[in-house]
């Protein structure tokens, strides 16, 4: 499994062969507040980059997770949807949302480190 | 128009609040701990809440003032009785919902808790129907903290003795470091416990009690989340100038006398709906899986007619699913009506539900 990379709407996304698995980051849940609802995308939908691939209500509201890289989606995470409040104990581990085939790796090689993502999150505070 | 804070504002932030706009006030929607955790813990300890946005309004005069209010307040206040609290609205003259209200009668006059978002607009309206002999003070140099909670009454019986005797909907006056307070046994979330009314410079003290008897502050998301739970209407969602207390399905808060014998703006109005009833109504709501139906859902019937619209929707933590309330055509109320709700695009099912979905304690 590759590095992670993070996006500027707050998404996750790892790399194993050209299956890529995306999430919301932990500085996302703990903007979001308790998670009570989520919905995954059924495998075989297709994905464009910064498209519109899931959902996730907190208390407060409901928000859309874009996917950061454009392809085929190959599963949805069903346990979250199942135990939404899972996502806020585990969002960049057991908590992903969705796998997808990616069609180029560019498009994961041009998303932020680690780094710049903490650097990008205290510049741009909720 | 400026932003306003209340006199606990620094207080709130030195607790890890986070702040939102509410009603020209920058107000905590949560602290530290977040919505469900402040939600669980109101339910089985108690939660404090400042609710120092609302007015308070006090009004003084004589048996005319009585006359005065009730043109426009639907309400039995001749046979109040002193610190006996109502739950009540204004009217317009269709019989629309200016505000609702808790109004309690003092040795004076009355006292009125009214919306923050509408209290300058009620005191305009209210002012049409006061005589010269009648005083009036909204008055900003007291706060209101609402303790809530079945713990509220063992909490506060220690620092204030008597107030367990507080009936529901009743208060009195009491001393508290040499100073007045006044408190009554109500609140907004469906639990036990009481609102305070005390000046602004001791505030802080009490809450430094409270907070030492592990009283967690409670910002407005869980406010939000349980008084939905208990089925309480939030005004400007459930309740506007264009809904009338038949359609909000709270008939039951116009006294009985003032039914039979009207007098109050939109009576015509009103007496006509209670006899033949309205053609929508207020209705409680379960989605029947875990999507959540937020204000201005679409409701359909289960063929496909588009039958209404949700006011309030939310997740319910001690329900532990998704609750919401709106307004349906009164031939789909029926407790148990299947229904689909229309969230993304997509219809999901769902059941008209009774009100409060969470059962409610108080002591009467």
């Amino acid at each position: 499994m590759s590095e992670k990379k993070f996006s500027k709407k707050h998404e996750w996304v790892s790399l194993d062969g050209d299956v890529a698995t995306v999430g919301i980051t932990k500085h996302a849940t703990e903007m979001l507040g308790d998670i009570v609802f989520v919905e995954v995308p059924d495998a075989g939908k297709a994905v464009e980059k910064e498209g519109q691939a899931a959902v996730v209500e907190s208390t407060k509201a409901a928000s859309d997770v874009y996917s950061p890289i454009s392809g085929e989606i190959t599963e949805g995470n069903k346990a979250i949807a199942d135990d939404p409040g899972s996502v806020n104990s585990d969002p960049e581990g057991a908590s992903w949302f969705f796998k997808l085939k990616i069609k180029d790796k560019g498009e994961y090689d041009s998303l932020m480190s680690k780094d710049e993502y903490d650097k990008f999150c205290k510049e741009n505070p909720s | 128009m400026e932003v306003q804070k209340t006199a606990l504002y620094n207080y709130h932030k030195n607790l890890g609040a986070k702040f939102v706009p509410f009603a020209g006030y920058e107000m905590p929607i949560q602290y530290k701990d977040g919505i469900v955790k402040e939600h669980i813990s109101t339910r089985t300890h108690a939660g404090f809440f400042d609710v120092s946005h609302m007015g308070q309004f006090f009004l003084e005069g004589d048996e005319t003032l009585i006359e005065s209010l009730e043109k426009i307040i639907p309400a039995d206040l001749k046979n109040l009785k002193v610190n006996h609290s109502k739950y009540s609205f204004l009217l317009n003259n269709e019989g629309g919902i200016i505000d609702d209200l808790i109004i309690t009668r003092t040795e004076k006059g009355f006292c009125i808790i009214l919306n923050a978002a509408c209290k300058e607009n009620d005191i305009k309206q209210i002012s049409q129907f006061l005589k010269k002999n009648h005083k009036h003070l909204l008055n900003n140099d007291l706060s209101l903290i609402a303790l809530q909670g079945p713990k509220s009454v063992e909490i506060l019986e220690k620092l204030i003795p008597g107030v367990a005797n507080l009936k529901f909907m009743t208060g009195s006056n009491f001393e508290y470091e040499g100073e007045n307070l006044y408190v009554t046994r109500s609140g907004y979330t469906g639990e036990d416990g009481f609102e305070i009314s005390i000046s602004n410079t001791k505030v802080e003290n009490l809450i430094d009690y409270l907070i030492s008897n592990k009283v967690k502050p409670i910002g407005l998301g869980a406010r939000d989340t349980l008084r939905l739970e208990a089925g309480l209407c939030l005004y400007g969602h459930d309740l506007n100038e264009k809904i009338n207390p038949v359609e909000a399905n709270l008939k039951w808060a116009i006294a009985k006398k003032r039914k039979e014998v009207g007098g109050f703006n939109g009576w015509e109005k009103i007496k006509n709906l209670l006899a033949n009833g309205s053609e929508k109504i207020r209705v409680g709501i379960k989605p029947d899986g875990k999507v959540i139906a937020r204000e201005n859902t679409k409701i359909f019937s289960s063929d496909n007619n588009e039958i209404g619209f949700v006011t309030s929707g939310t997740f319910g933590p001690s329900v532990n699913a998704p609750v919401a309330m709106g307004y349906v055509k009164s031939e789909f109320s029926e407790i148990g009506t299947s229904i689909q709700l229309e969230v993304r695009g997509k219809k999901h099912g769902g059941k008209i539900s009774e009100l409060p979905f969470y059962k409610k304690s108080y002591v009467k």
